[in-house]
């Protein structure tokens, strides 16, 4: 077992050489040049075997297909419905991936099933060029009734998660609450203590980049 | 534009303000400073003050002027109407017109653009005081806030400002000193790889002169480049 750090985590800037290509591989957030690795972001420094990789504290929410995002309805289409999903780009749900049964788009209104400002937890089906679709079919995936929506920064939500779902049951257990983190960084919650929730994701959000965050949170969550 | 006669702008190797010929002014630079922006800047160089917000990645409107496989930077640089002696009339000017544009070519190099189609990246830069070599300042200061909206980048963009008054070259020029220079040299480069982005010459330089001065702006470039460093990693201080 390692010795518990405390402080900041280690911060790489762009730019940063952060190791030579013979010892370590690049991983994500990283690039080589000329047999070195080069961060790409400002972002918290990790090595996990031999992998180097920089987490970015900010930025926007990129979609690959497979990964799960909350999304809000914005508009209903003649056959599919157009969502909002925390990214700079437009997506769009169509109504194959959305309904099993058969439907007349002549008779029926697409708006029975969902609505404007109707919020979803969906898939990403594919992700080209900017043209992002979305689909329904997973096992997870289903509208989310009531509740209450955080946003947080995107590439924060695995620190929100935490390893094995540990962080994010913690507030679920001490908190009493439903919640339901998607990729873009959009977080649904639903329940009784829903403010305290609120201030626990706030303060992950703020503080990810520092050591013994969870202690903080359990000591924050138990007052 | 204040000409000055009659007064020497650099004695005894020491120039008005008291620096050596090739030292640079006092540099203040933070980062984070407006919540509503992806990304922000402030950078100081003496009296110069550039302040500078990144907003985006997000969806460029209207569609024409959309890349389909990278993202565009739209950049604007302006002067606030009172951040000189005499106070300037609001609006685009010519002179902003091509800075901006220069500002913008700038970074560009820098940036991975790919991974965003169909984007725009705005870069707004304000000059709230104006003392000479804003436009360095202005560098300066996108960068920090392009790195701080996380944005992926090659590297960071370090910029300073060369010229020669009375023969001899210095850095860092301010505003009398602009006005009255043999030359001004507005110069920004990568610093990892010495790649420059932008080099720009106003006046008349001797060959010798203008590699030395090149020369001499990496090496202080180097104290500016860990500034910025500083400057970002305060930024996660507790």
């Amino acid at each position: 077992m390692k010795e518990k750090e405390t402080g900041v985590r280690e911060i790489a800037y762009p730019g940063q050489v952060l190791g030579d290509k013979k010892e370590f591989l690049p991983g994500v957030g990283t690039f080589e040049e000329d047999g070195k690795i080069i961060s790409k972001f400002l972002g918290i420094l990790t090595k996990s075997g031999n992998y180097i990789s920089v987490v970015p504290l900010a930025g926007v929410y990129v979609p690959k297909p497979g990964e799960h995002v909350i999304g809000i309805i914005t508009a209903v289409e003649k056959v599919g419905w157009v969502v909002d999903i925390n990214s700079p780009w437009e997506s769009f749900l169509s109504l194959s991936e959305a309904v099993d049964e058969f439907i007349d788009v002549k008779r029926v209104m697409l708006n029975r099933y969902y609505d404007e400002g109707d919020v979803i937890y969906a898939q990403i089906a594919s992700a080209k060029r900017g043209d992002v679709q979305l689909s329904m079919r997973g096992p997870s995936c289903k509208k989310l009734k009531d509740g209450v929506l955080v946003k947080i920064t995107p590439s924060k939500v695995p620190r929100l998660i935490g390893k094995e779902g540990s962080m994010i049951n913690l507030i679920k257990e001490k908190t009493g609450t439903m919640i339901r983190v998607g990729q873009n960084g959009v977080v649904w919650i639903s329940g009784e203590k829903v403010d305290k929730a609120i201030v626990a994701i706030k303060k992950i959000d703020e503080k990810s980049h520092i050591y013994g965050l969870t202690d903080e949170i359990t000591k924050l969550l138990s007052d | 534009m204040v000409k000055i006669k009659g007064i020497e702008l650099i004695k005894d190797g020491k120039r008005l303000d008291g620096r050596k010929p090739f030292e640079t002014r006092e540099v203040e630079m933070k980062v984070g400073i407006i919540p509503n922006a992806n990304g922000s800047a402030m950078v100081r160089f003496g009296k110069t003050t550039a302040i500078a917000a990144v907003y985006g990645p997000r969806l460029l409107l209207p569609k024409h002027l959309q890349e389909m496989d990278k993202a565009i930077i739209q950049c604007r640089y302006n002067m606030a109407p009172f951040s000189t002696d005499e106070r300037i009339k609001p609006g685009t000017s010519r002179r902003e017109m091509e800075i901006s544009k220069v500002v913008r070519l700038a970074l560009e190099p820098v940036l991975f653009l790919e991974n965003y189609p169909k984007t725009t990246i705005d870069v707004y830069i304000e000059i709230i005081q104006a003392d000479g070599s804003t436009r360095v300042t202005s560098v300066n200061a996108a960068s920090l806030a392009l790195a701080d909206a996380g944005i992926p980048m090659k590297d960071l963009v370090v910029a300073l400002s060369g010229g020669k008054i009375n023969g001899q070259l210095i850095l860092d020029l301010n505003g009398i000193e602009d006005n009255n220079s043999e030359a001004d040299v507005p110069m920004a480069f990568m610093p990892n790889k010495k790649h420059i982005t932008l080099l720009q010459m106003d006046g008349e330089l001797k060959h010798e002169e203008i590699s030395k001065l090149i020369n001499e702006m990496f090496k202080a470039g180097e104290i500016i480049y860990k500034k910025q460093i500083e400057a970002l990693k305060n930024r996660y201080s507790e």
